[in-house]
């Protein structure tokens, strides 16, 4: 058993209420960081710690603190980015409902540290039944001394507000986020400037994913000493891993990062195995925007070595035979899993909830889906398998925001580890378009 | 001026007022225009479920705004519906994740149910069949959303049961008592 330091009371009776929270060790970060550090010291305790961005990105949280510009007279803001939206990926939602004063705790520790005294969480808007249950926790830490005027005696005030979205994963991105934030439509700013010069409302911002928010408590009430010898060197600490797909026990579970991927997928600790008694085809590790890799590749790195869940190990071997950690949106594929279909969804996600900014993006995505919907329903060509994977090339690095190289990344990955899949759709349309029909490679080389 | 005359027909109650005077609170002086998204949540709920020109007109009202900047938020956002729906809008999960526990077995399904297709309203006028994408319920799918819940792990029997609880559901809004 891994050790737990989100997780550990989660489900304990009451713990979303404050009195229970607090029995169990609630907001000490709070009275540690405001009665005894110094706001540098708190953010050199994150920096040190090696926590890296939870929502996806995995940049060093400290480091991105310690870039927020101090101008005189302008206010800093922090905003949590609450949007989860990616595809597979459902733990800041799990945490947010279950525990919302861990992330408050977390959002006045960090707000101290930054020097902000008005902050945001940005949730995204179909989760409107977990602001409620935000908005009720907030009140009640406001009804204790812990939000507001002088905060525990200490002269810093705070104020937190949730703020909900309406429906865009693009308002994932930061600067979408802020610019939705603002009232306006979610298209991403170019950077430079980066929020922590010019975010919200032209002010000094930093934007943290929930989880990266929620580790902070951890952090300052035990120490970045401390953290850092939990997971495996740059992957430090633990992981909120989303686990869905076609396994027996889907759900949320905290890993310290290390676990090898295979007793993550088969043990009962976790996921418990592929469902129905059937084998695993393919898994996309780290949310629908990552690369998915067939069964021996998440397994096994292409030098053989045992695959961990960590930055490191899943991304060994690149693109071509790794992938990434990302949001830990981890979802597997049974044998009975028509890649090419799966494939498709994904591409008319990415379609869908493209902004409409940039061309590439826009025109891509749309030609993506287009094309893959003719392959999946039988009227696909030959030339269509590298025409998507000249489209996907051609969004790729070219758009403001990371939701091209998100929608490219997908059709890229499965049409280089499954292409025969692709082929088989292309050549049998009949077989491949009749009800409940999968490919398999055995019957496919035969014919 | 006529449309002026026009908007005085829209009136957010009391309750609702309140809600959207909290929201606007939060933000600094001058920057109430951050308030549109949880006001056109509000709205939706207090006007049938959709958000008309006519609402989205008393929205620039309340904020001080141009109609536009309201419009061309509310069309950005894939939350709002712009034209009337049925009294429960089934927003089905159809993205991967969900498509591989069952989505689209649980659309065709509700298809036959309801005798509407994805995009259509019943004709008992109790249900809009919409489809959406992922909704950060992977380890729970298949599932769909009404407003504000989330139903979970559906099969053709579940399903089944929803729909009737729904049709004998009275609707409230999050500000009225007993929500």
């Amino acid at each position: 058993m891994g050790r737990k330091l989100l997780t550990e009371h989660i489900n304990v009776e009451g713990i979303h209420t404050f009195d229970v929270y607090r029995k169990h060790g609630g907001y000490a970060s709070v009275e540690k960081a405001l009665k005894t550090m110094t706001p540098e010291e708190v953010v050199e305790e994150v920096k040190a710690s090696g926590l890296r961005g939870r929502g996806g990105a995995g940049f060093p949280t400290g480091m991105k603190w310690s870039f927020l510009a101090k101008p005189e007279g302008k206010p800093r803001y922090l905003v949590c980015n609450a949007d989860e939206s990616e595809p597979g990926t459902f733990k800041d939602r799990y945490l947010m409902e279950k525990l919302p004063h861990l992330l408050i705790e977390g959002m006045i520790t960090s707000s101290f540290a930054l020097g902000a005294r008005t902050s945001y969480i940005y949730i995204r808007g179909e989760l409107l039944y977990v602001l409620r249950i935000l908005e009720k926790a907030i009140a009640e830490a406001y009804a204790n001394g812990f939000l507001g005027e002088n905060i525990l005696g200490s002269g810093y005030s705070l104020d937190l507000h949730v703020h909900p979205g309406g429906g865009a994963y693009i308002c994932g991105e930061e600067t979408a986020l802020l610019e939705s934030l603002e009232g306006k439509r979610g298209n991403p700013r170019n950077k430079p400037p980066f929020p922590a010069v010019w975010g919200l409302y032209g002010c000094p911002t930093v934007v943290n994913n929930v989880e990266s928010i929620a580790t902070v408590p951890w952090i300052v009430n035990n120490t970045a000493a401390e953290y850092a010898k939990i997971g495996v060197g740059r992957s430090a600490g633990t992981k909120l891993i989303s686990a869905g797909g076609n396994i027996n026990k889907p759900g949320v579970y905290e890993i310290e990062l290390g676990v090898p991927v295979e007793e993550f997928i088969y043990s009962d600790e976790y996921c418990g195995g592929i469902w129905k008694g059937r084998d695993m085809k393919a898994v996309i590790a780290g949310g629908s925007s990552v690369p998915i890799l067939p069964k021996d590749l998440i397994l096994k790195t292409a030098n053989g070595e045992d695959r961990l869940m960590t930055y490191e190990s899943l991304s060994d071997g690149g693109f071509a035979t790794g992938t990434m950690l990302g949001s830990g949106g981890f979802f597997v594929m049974d044998d009975q899993t028509c890649i090419v279909r799966h494939t498709w969804t994904l591409a008319r996600f990415y379609h869908h909830e493209s902004c409409g900014q940039c061309s590439p993006c826009r025109e891509g995505t749309g030609w993506m889906e287009k094309v893959l919907h003719r392959i999946e329903h039988g009227h696909g060509h030959m030339h269509d398998i590298d025409l998507l994977v000249s489209v996907a090339k051609q969004i790729e690095g070219n758009t403001i925001c990371p939701l091209g190289d998100a929608a490219a990344w997908p059709v890229a990955a499965a049409i280089r580890h499954f292409r025969d899949e692709f082929e088989w759709h292309v050549k049998h349309p009949q077989a491949a378009t009749a009800p409940g029909a999968v490919f398999n490679k055995a019957e496919s080389v035969l014919a | 001026m006529e449309q002026t005359v026009e908007n005085k027909k829209v009136e957010f109650s009391e309750g609702a007022m309140a809600e959207i005077r909290r929201y606007i609170s939060h933000y600094p002086e001058g920057r109430q225009k951050s308030a549109i998204l949880p006001i056109l949540h509000i709205a939706q709920a207090e006007f049938g479920g959709w958000v008309s020109p006519e609402v989205m007109d008393k929205v620039a009202e309340i904020l001080d705004i141009q109609p536009i900047e309201v419009y061309e938020v509310a069309t950005f956002y894939t939350m709002f519906n712009l034209k009337p729906v049925g009294k429960h809008v089934l927003e089905v999960c159809r993205t991967g994740p969900c498509m591989l526990r069952g989505s689209d077995q649980l659309i065709e399904h509700l298809e036959n149910r309801l005798g509407c297709k994805v995009g259509e309203t019943s004709a008992d006028g109790n249900f809009t069949l919409k489809t959406v994408e992922c909704l950060a319920s992977c380890g729970t799918g298949p599932m769909l959303q009404v407003r504000e819940k989330f139903y979970e792990n559906l099969d053709p029997a579940s399903a089944d049961q929803m729909l009737e609880d729904l049709k004998a559901l009275t609707v409230r809004k999050p500000w009225e008592e007993n929500y």
